[in-house]
């Protein structure tokens, strides 16, 4: 057990480290950063006081190591736009997409366990197909469009949700939904293929033999077995929906992580962008790992690493 | 880190067989009409989706009140023929689609069949790639891409092949893996076959049904993450008509006009319906599930 969570550590950091070389390759690639920063009026004097004061002069592997060290502490340099370290700034972010994706993420399985248990014992029967039918449907919704439509309907029909910010509770609501969204379909297949085949396995067999009632059986002998991969794919789905809830963080006007990307990708503001890139890398590699370890405590036959 | 974490999970779709030959029969239609739409429907349409009429603006459908005969879909926030620009997004979007899928296609079957094939070093080196690419933020990197490079069609073609090729090389590994035993790879090996016989004579065509779902998956995803980026303005540029670029566009008019956002939005949601379709209706159509 041990040798593997420490294999796991390992690889991860190395994931880490290869991801920390691709987002500073990443704002490299539009040539001399000091040209960007300076923006369109600037002389080439400019250019140089700025190349110099950013560092910019210094050889390609330097700048990386020296971003690298401060970064594994937490450094991520200031800010060009907000005029506030990195750090500070993503920190002052995290709370709201966080609080987006867990809410997002109870959402989804509030929906999606039940869902994908009633098609799994309902295998084959028109309610099966309906769940079916819904996942394809949901996996096809483009997020955005769905958040637009949300608005639209709950926020200016209806009235009873605010359409963007970040002042209440409610401002989560329509967010959440959407981010659910995402990740209902998957989640939905996943309970609903494990319930499949924990119901056809042989301790299930012995349950039925010895005459358990039918709701037992479902609660307590099938879906604790089916309930593995799912605990596994909900701490990853969680690290993809940070990741993709830029999206809809620049729709809803959320203020979060992901859409202080999207503000500093639009002013070219590379500290900002390479730093949430590597935070929102990071916190994915932490939650596979997590979900890694689990899966080898829930599961015994997992642990020869 | 295991890879079993993040693998997609193929499952056995109900596919009593007739639901499930409607499924993929529908899928058909949608995704030919809308290619039928892509080739033909600007010589069928007779208005001009770049020709901008600022007397016309935001002409509503044919099914409201106040529609004009010549615009059936109505025009945009700048007089353009909503229906003429539909169309004409429809190639943008499969373009990127298949396009995508080449690119991310050629990336993942390569790694995926040489970790898969070869194993040990080799494989280790497969899967660090893949656990390494499905950390990264996919939407976050695209819009940063294309945000620093400027934007344009064939600059988002190559950054979404570049980001999505993981689920094609987790499952040609998967499957390549399996089929490297059987019997007849072994009779090729016997009859003194070389190794890039082996891979692409025997292997690669016995894996390929496997692929070709994953190959719709991806297909579908890749549109609507154009759509995604172009609605953010980090994709297609305007004034080409992205389905994305026209929700976008007509986002500032959602409240009094709806249909300018719903129109685009819900070809969308048909087309990647469509894909997915077929996707599903190929996968119980070639009993690909049975060995994943």
């Amino acid at each position: 057990m041990l040798r593997l969570i420490i294999r796991r550590l390992a690889i991860g950091l190395l994931v880490a480290l290869t991801v920390m070389i691709l987002a500073f390759m990443l704002t490299r690639l539009s040539g001399d950063l000091a040209i960007s920063i300076a923006g369109p009026q600037a002389t080439q004097a400019d250019i140089d006081i700025i190349r110099k004061a950013y560092g910019l002069d210094r050889p390609l592997y330097i700048q990386f190591f020296s971003w690298m060290g401060r970064a594994a502490v937490g450094d991520f340099g200031q800010s060009y736009f907000f005029k506030d370290s990195v750090a500070n700034l993503i920190a002052r972010r995290m709370p709201i997409t966080l609080t987006l994706g867990l809410v997002g993420l109870s959402l989804a399985l509030i929906i999606s366990i039940p869902l994908g248990i009633l098609a799994a014992v309902r295998e084959n029967t028109w309610i099966d197909r309906a769940v079916t039918m819904f996942t394809m449907i949901g996996q096809a919704v483009p997020s955005f469009w769905l958040a637009l439509i949300l608005m639209i309907v709950l926020g200016l029909q209806l009235g009873i949700l605010p359409i963007s910010g970040t002042g209440t509770w409610q401002h989560f609501v329509m967010p959440g939904i959407v981010l659910a969204f995402t990740a209902i379909p998957a989640l939905t297949r996943l309970t609903r293929s494990g319930m499949i085949e924990a119901m056809a396995s042989d301790y299930i067999r012995t349950a039925r033999a010895k005459g358990l009632s039918r709701a037992r059986i479902i609660f307590k002998h099938a879906l604790r077995n089916a309930a593995i991969p799912v605990v596994s794919i909900a701490a990853v789905q969680l690290g993809f929906m940070l990741g993709g809830s830029i999206v809809i963080e620049t729709v809803f006007a959320l203020h979060g992580v992901g859409y202080l990307g999207w503000e500093s990708i639009a002013k070219n503001d590379f500290p900002v962008v390479q730093a949430v890139v590597l935070v929102l890398a990071s916190i994915y590699i932490g939650l596979t790992l997590f979900a890694d370890i689990l899966n080898a405590l829930l599961d015994p036959r997992l642990r020869a690493g | 880190m295991s890879i079993s974490a993040v693998t997609p999970v193929a499952v056995p779709i109900p596919q009593t067989s007739r639901v499930g030959r409607a499924g993929f029969a529908i899928g058909l239609v949608i995704v030919g009409m809308v290619i039928a739409a892509a080739l033909l429907g600007n010589a069928i349409v007779s208005a001009d989706p770049f020709t901008q009429d600022l007397n016309n603006r935001l002409i509503p459908p044919f099914w409201m009140d106040g529609t004009q005969a010549g615009h059936l879909l109505g025009t945009d926030q700048l007089g353009r023929d909503y229906l003429a620009r539909l169309v004409y997004g429809a190639r943008i979007s499969l373009l990127i689609g298949i396009m995508t899928v080449i690119t991310s296609g050629l990336i993942g079957i390569t790694l995926g069949v040489l970790g898969g094939f070869f194993g040990g070093r080799v494989d280790d080196v497969v899967l660090f790639a893949i656990t390494t690419r499905l950390s990264i933020p996919v939407v976050l990197v695209a819009l940063a891409v294309v945000g620093l490079l400027g934007s344009g069609l064939g600059l988002v073609v190559a950054t979404l092949g570049l980001l999505l090729w993981d689920r094609f090389a987790v499952v040609a590994r998967a499957t390549t893996m399996q089929v490297r035993t059987l019997d007849y790879v072994n009779a090729a090996w016997c009859a003194g076959a070389s190794t890039s016989h082996i891979l692409i004579r025997e292997i690669l065509p016995n894996i390929a049904s496997h692929l070709a779902v994953v190959g719709t998956l991806e297909m579908a995803l890749a549109i609507l993450l154009e759509a995604a980026l172009s609605f953010l303005g980090l994709g297609v540029p305007p004034p080409l008509p992205s389905w994305g670029l026209m929700i976008a566009e007509g986002k500032d008019y959602m409240f009094f006009s709806p249909w300018v956002i719903m129109i685009p939005g819900a070809a969308l949601f048909v087309l990647v319906l469509g894909i997915n379709l077929v996707g599903d209706g190929l996968r119980n159509l070639l009993g690909t599930e049975r060995l994943r």
